[in-house]
């Protein structure tokens, strides 16, 4: 007997499925990773394989419990929890990374009904969650290379509190304290530029996140040079590019359309500049990401694209 | 008369099921103990306020009915605040604007509503008890497990060892929304469970 299948769209089959898009944010992540373990060593190695193993045992055990087809093959736990590690500082307590894959899977996205259907990016809600946790040791960072124990400011919380300007050259190359993947700016573009090459990532929404958080930045900067930092510090410094390369472009929880991909990344934008310049903490892009993907349905509703023959007469 | 009282526990607990008076249940329930005790106001409430709307139930016009439930209740509230602030000073203030605000707990003007003013006294009394019973618990629940991950400790009794990370946010409104919202995910599970057994014996 022929059985009926149905699905939900996309119906055109191609070989863009999901597992090929994960494996490339892999392949795309590994600059980061070995920039992460050059200058965090053993420390970034259990954060990252505690992460990952919390993420893809819960959606193994979750999936077995409740009798769904195992998906763990798709690498999108694997993606997870690679980006939940790449977002939480070196010297996070391995069991706390663990316990952000378990909630970046269980409660970020196995909860709504697995992939496809969460609202929020699951790396960044587990960060969200391990932040008003344990707010002590998601604030606590430590020089890269060397491994002091000294905890140490990141370049972001250096400017906000002290108003020190750290060398474009540190923050280029990731020389800098930080999470595990956010130091490096070097090795974030190259998977920048892969993603897009194999239009895995749409270019709009890391553009207008970056136009809108130069332009805002340089705008402060104008008014008040004594006040705020310059715009090219905003954008290499704190988790600006790991954000808008990886986190924003989440294709589950960002706009479909064109135009809603624009309103997106201005919305983050304006978001992460209001919280660095003003806010209490020094920075804004995992708060700014999460808010614009609470709005991304309203997003998608606004910015519907016009049914051809039904416009304005030209 | 039994399942009267009992569906208030289980199958009709307010929280649970019927997702009443989530304001205090989010707000008092970051100590086990201030979900006892939230939990007995209203029980003590939500009874006396029962018992008196069902015995004066042939007298009250249908019109006015909603104004008597009100003052009937706040007559109470008034009663068991008070009652706190004498004797257990440091729990109302901890309970801070809640215990007064039991007044707007749909659950009690829930009950007086839909089962005290329809029923005879008897009954009316062992629904709240019920409901009241239910209620407490499920505070107790959901305090004993806000305080065990955000403090260490159930009823100030500490169970975990001492190097325990408190998870701040547990004790923070995140936290009664997440324990909140995997309890009554739990409470469905397993009443589909049983309804599956049920269906299949």
């Amino acid at each position: 007997m022929k059985k009926l299948t149905i699905n939900v769209s996309p119906h055109i089959v191609s070989a863009m499925d999901t597992r090929y898009m994960m494996k490339g944010v892999v392949k795309a992540l590994i600059p980061v990773l070995m920039a992460s373990l050059w200058f965090f060593r053993w420390q970034a190695f259990g954060v990252i394989l505690a992460a990952v193993a919390g993420s893809v045992l819960t959606e193994y055990s979750l999936q077995k419990i409740r009798n769904r087809r195992i998906c763990t093959g798709d690498y999108s736990a694997l993606v997870t929890g690679l980006l939940l590690a790449m977002v939480l500082p070196p010297s996070i307590p391995l069991w706390m990374a663990f316990l952000g894959g378990v909630f970046a899977i269980g409660m970020g996205k196995e909860i709504f009904g697995g992939l496809g259907f969460n609202i929020f990016n699951p790396a960044l809600l587990a960060r969200a969650f391990l932040m008003s946790a344990f707010p002590i040791a998601l604030t606590s960072w430590i020089r890269p290379v060397t491994l002091d124990a000294v905890t140490t400011a990141t370049p972001l919380g250096l400017a906000k509190f002290n108003h020190v300007l750290t060398p474009y050259a540190s923050l280029f190359f990731g020389n800098v304290a930080g999470s595990l993947g956010e130091g490096s700016a070097l090795a974030i573009l190259p998977g920048l530029v892969y993603l897009l090459y194999r239009k895995i990532i749409d270019y709009r929404i890391p553009a207008a996140y970056a136009v809108t958080v130069a332009v805002f930045s340089g705008a402060a900067y104008l008014i008040a040079p004594e006040k705020f930092m310059p715009p090219l510090f905003h954008v290499l410094a704190g988790g600006f590019l790991l954000g808008a390369v990886f986190m924003a472009t989440d294709p589950v929880t960002s706009p479909v359309t064109k135009k809603g991909r624009w309103i997106f990344g201005i919305g983050c934008g304006l978001i992460t500049m209001t919280i660095r310049l003003w806010g209490g903490l020094p920075e804004g892009v995992m708060y700014s990401i999460l808010l614009m993907e609470a709005c991304t349905p309203l997003i998608n509703r606004i910015a519907r694209p016009v049914r051809y023959g039904t416009g304005k007469e030209r | 008369m039994i399942r009267e009282f009992t569906k208030g526990l289980w199958k009709e607990n307010p929280i649970f099921v019927q997702v009443l008076g989530m304001c205090p249940t989010l707000a008092v329930t970051t100590r086990a103990l201030f979900g006892f005790s939230m939990g007995m106001a209203t029980l003590f409430v939500v009874v006396c306020s029962s018992v008196v709307v069902s015995s004066i139930r042939r007298f009250v016009p249908r019109q006015v009915r909603i104004p008597m439930f009100t003052i009937i209740i706040a007559t109470f509230v008034t009663a068991a605040d008070y009652f706190l602030k004498a004797n257990f000073y440091q729990i109302s203030k901890a309970l801070g604007p809640y215990v007064p605000l039991i007044v707007v707990n749909c659950l009690i003007l829930g009950r007086a509503e839909a089962f005290a003013s329809k029923n005879g006294v008897g009954r009316a009394f062992m629904d709240a008890l019920g409901m009241g019973a239910g209620f407490t618990c499920a505070l107790v629940v959901l305090g004993s497990v806000r305080e065990l991950l955000g403090a260490g400790s159930v009823f100030g009794y500490r169970l975990m060892r001492d190097g325990f990370t408190e998870w701040v946010v547990m004790i923070l409104p995140a936290g009664a929304f997440l324990t909140l919202g995997l309890l009554v995910g739990l409470f469905n599970i397993i009443n589909s469970k049983k309804r599956g057994a049920v269906r299949a014996g």
